[in-house]
């Protein structure tokens, strides 16, 4: 029963009274309604601004937040009303559907906002009101696609274990990827013009001979025109091949269009090879040469413009049908009256219908050839109009194909732009999340220093180091710090990281491959024990170098040339060590980590960061990584050199 | 012969005309003209002070039998398709327009096709603050379909009938073709008293006064607002 006659339920219960005199047997008690509480106005407060209506307006849909007990979580006692901290232009929408029954999709909305406001207040959108239900469901389409849009173009992105089938199906699927697959796209392109311009060529007469005028190239320059197309149909077979080889599904890349067309293209080639010999065939033979034309087809992969008009004819399929049917229609009925206009007159070309229906196909289509012309009366005036009702019928479905098209192709030129502008866009994007990820760091150094100054007594310089960050972002670092310990992995610089690589690059070339451990081990008190023993070569924690994507080998590579370094200080760092040997915490751990662990390759990028810290300058550490050689030395902007020193230990 | 010559010369006008707009491209303009009558009926009922005179019911009951009223019918009057749209969705198994349309009548007094809310609330007053006697009489006049004092075997089973239709197929007993027909017949012996073949009003209240089972029931419509 729809809600919003439930106001009418008191009078179809008084109309009841019909019945009673009616009845043989006693009516049943009716129910009484004991909550005898007068209807109340309730105050929904949506951001500032305030909606009333009466309580059982809102008790008519009582599967949704507002119908049920679930909106007394967001009352508000001092103020008596209920307070929503959600969009309230969206919100109308939403409180007219308790008024009216019906929920009205606002235009200038944007669909993902309002759906969140829908799914918020526990409405279903499929109750929006057939007036707007079209355009609920035409922009949920395109946002739809757009986001598979973007799925895709993730796709790109290439991931670590790609074995060498799927890194070849995606070259081929997008030639961008890399150079080898932009040449052979090219390469492929060049081919398959040079095969079509072949094809014209050869049927083009090519000067005169002896025994012949007027021969044709083909038949000319046979074996020359027989290498062309033989190269061509090999680099063709060896793509499709390799393309077969390289489909994750064969049999579904088989079915498609495109390999259809790479069929048709080459095979007409080797079926002339087995059957030049038979002559009853080679009639036949000729005919195939015909499909060699096909290969002008395969340029599709090549030009997405023939993509976008092939899928529109297909999505125009009907609109197609329907042209296809009208013309017939009308031929045959112009045809046929033609035929028996035309009849009476002698040396009449309208032989018999069939013999009109050129003629109609020729006026329909405003073509005029002149071949066949009506020469009574009555025959030119079913001509003109034949004519002019041609122009009509051709005319009406055009303009719908023409619109698909249209709207096609926009979509595609707006996928484009939107590719186009992504890079800057994530460049932009990654910038401010770096941003975020130094505040981290920096937190952190901040935090190491206060300790140091702790240790050495420095209260004053511990005073002016530190700004005191909010409570939201010390809360958000003590997070991710607690991800570190839990990964035993710490959060380094971007810029150190790839510093790292280059290094660590440099470095394998250069040293023989020491004693490696195979598997990392990772404790914090692993490093502290690391320490305390001072061992070269032992097992070296590798836990927070870096995990799946990086060589080993390279990062011990790395962390043995941190080790010679570390030697050279160990006598600076002694006093350091004897006054931290004894508190064995974490702490300390994080001490000798942080030294340590600075050159090396980060564990994670904090992804996702919603803080925004400020931006703070990312060049600190690859400096001090150099320095290494010398002292360790690390340099952040906001620390006096005493301090540095200090902490490079 | 000349009213043909009429009638000819009429519809050659409009042949005519009709060709004229044909070509001129104005075929289709005059309907938008004639939908301009029907749907700018608006009516306001009286004053809510007039109404409590009027009627039994206390100004907050008769505020939310507004606000219902007018909520449902934004343009202060129901017609018969409204009233029996309202009325069906109530009763989603059966068909309740016959039903409705009793009601129809019954409410409409002034007989203008339409129910205003003076017309929803003196019906309603009645039948949910009225004496016995007064419910009884507006039952009465329910099924007096053709208003004439009395109620014969035909009129009462047209009401039968659209109360058994109400039902709709799904029921348990099935319902049989002659129910309504019996149904009658049990009615008409309960309270005919001279056996006429025709019940008048006396002996409606009288036959419903004696009935235990009536009075009782016509004590539901004391709670229902």
């Amino acid at each position: 029963m729809a809600a919003g006659v439930a106001a009418w339920l008191p009078f179809a219960r008084a109309a009841a009274i019909g019945w009673m005199p009616i009845a043989n047997c006693p009516m049943p008690v009716a129910p009484r309604d004991n909550s005898r509480k007068q209807d109340e106005l309730i105050i929904l407060n949506v951001s500032g601004r305030r909606f009333q209506t009466w309580r059982t307006t809102l008790d008519r849909y009582p599967d949704t937040l507002l119908g049920s007990t679930e909106k007394d979580f967001f009352y508000n006692e001092e103020t008596k009303e209920f307070f929503f901290d959600r969009d309230p232009d969206a919100f109308r929408s939403i409180l007219n559907f308790y008024r009216t029954g019906k929920l009205h999709y606002p235009r200038h909305e944007c669909i993902s906002a309002y759906d969140e406001e829908l799914i918020f207040f526990g409405i279903i959108p499929e109750i929006i009101g057939d007036c707007c239900y079209e355009e609920y469901k035409d922009r949920k389409r395109e946002n739809l696609e757009r986001l598979q849009d973007d799925q895709e173009e993730n796709k790109d992105i290439k991931l670590p274990n790609m074995n060498f089938r799927e890194t070849m199906w995606r070259a081929f699927e997008n030639p961008h990827t890399s150079t080898m697959a932009l040449v052979f796209y090219y390469v492929t392109g060049f081919f398959i013009a040079v095969s079509v311009i072949t094809n014209v060529v050869e049927t083009v007469p090519c000067g005169s001979t002896a025994n012949h005028k007027d021969m044709p190239c083909g038949e000319r320059y046979t074996v020359a025109f027989f290498c062309m197309d033989t190269a061509c149909v090999m680099i063709f077979t060896v793509e499709y091949l390799m393309r077969l080889f390289a489909a994750p599904s064969r049999y579904r890349f088989m079915r498609s269009v495109m390999s259809i067309i790479d069929v048709v293209a080459i095979l007409p080639y080797y079926i002339g090879l087995v059957m030049t010999n038979n002559e009853d065939v080679s009639g036949a033979f000729v005919t195939l040469r015909v499909f060699r034309v096909f290969r002008i087809f395969k340029f599709s992969r090549h030009s997405q413009g023939l993509r976008i008009l092939g899928y529109t004819l297909k999505s125009c399929a009907s609109e197609l049908g329907f042209l296809l049917f009208s013309l017939t229609m009308a031929i045959i009925i112009f045809a046929t009256v033609m035929f028996y206009a035309e009849k009476g007159s002698s040396s009449s070309k309208f032989t018999s219908i069939p013999a009109s229906f050129w003629y109609t196909i020729v006026t329909m289509t405003t073509l005029g050839y002149g071949d066949m012309v009506p020469k009574t009366i009555a025959g030119k005036i079913f001509g003109s109009i034949c004519s002019l009702s041609g122009v009509l019928v051709i005319a009406l479905p055009v303009p719908v194909i023409v619109s698909n098209f249209s709207r096609i192709y926009h979509q595609n030129q707006r996928a484009d732009k939107r590719r186009a502008q992504k890079k800057a866009r994530l460049a932009r994007i990654r910038i401010s999340k770096s941003g975020s990820a130094n505040a981290f760091l920096q937190s952190k150094r901040n935090g190491l220093l206060s300790e140091l100054l702790e240790l050495t007594g420095k209260e004053e310089d511990e005073q002016k180091l530190l700004k005191s960050p909010s409570l939201l972002e010390t809360q958000h670092h003590h997070l991710l710090h607690c991800l570190e310990k839990t990964t035993a992995h710490e959060f380094v610089d971007e810029q150190l990281y790839e510093h790292n690589c280059l290094e660590t690059a440099l470095q394998t070339y250069r040293s023989s491959s020491p004693a490696i451990p195979d598997s990392p081990v990772t404790t914090c008190c692993g490093r502290r024990r690391e320490r305390n023993h001072d061992e070269a070569n032992t097992t070296l924690p590798c836990s927070h170098l870096v995990p799946s994507h990086q060589d080993p080998l390279l990062e011990l590579s790395a962390f043995q040339m941190q080790r010679c370094d570390l030697r050279s200080h160990h006598a600076s760092r002694s006093k350091l060590n004897l006054r931290t040997n004894d508190r064995i915490s974490c702490k300390s751990g994080r001490i000798t980590t942080a030294i340590i662990s600075l050159p090396t390759p980060p564990a994670l990028t904090p992804d996702g960061d919603s803080l925004h810290g400020p931006t703070l300058r990312r060049a600190p550490l690859p400096s001090g990584h150099q320095a290494a050689t010398a002292g360790l030395q690390i340099t952040t902007g906001s620390c006096s050199s005493n301090i540095v020193k200090v902490s490079a230990l | 012969m000349s009213q043909c010559r009429k009638r000819c010369k009429r519809q050659i006008n409009k042949v005519a005309r009709y060709f004229y707009r044909f070509l001129m491209g104005t075929l289709t303009q005059d309907s938008v003209e004639d939908d301009f009558e029907l749907s700018t009926v608006c009516h306001r009922p009286e004053s809510m002070d007039k109404l409590q005179e009027q009627t039994k019911f206390t100004k907050k009951e008769l505020q939310v039998l507004y606000r219902g009223f007018k909520n449902e019918c934004p343009s202060g009057v129901v017609n018969e398709e409204n009233f029996k749209t309202i009325y069906s969705q109530f009763f989603p198994q059966g068909d309740s327009s016959m039903y409705a349309h009793f009601l129809f009548e019954a409410f409409d007094t002034n007989k203008n096709g339409s129910v205003s809310f003076e017309d929803f609330v003196f019906g309603l007053s009645i039948i949910l603050r009225g004496t016995i006697n007064d419910r009884l009489n507006w039952a009465f006049n329910l099924y007096d379909l053709n208003k004439d004092g009395c109620i014969t075997k035909e009129e009462m089973l047209d009401i039968m009938k659209s109360i058994y239709d109400m039902m709709g197929k799904y029921t348990y007993p099935t319902m049989q073709d002659d129910t309504p027909r019996e149904h009658v017949e049990t009615f008409f012996q309960k309270m005919d008293r001279n056996k006429d073949g025709v019940v008048t009003i006396e002996e409606f209240i009288e036959s419903c006064k004696k009935d235990e089972n009536i009075m009782q029931s016509m004590q539901l419509f004391d709670n229902v607002i």
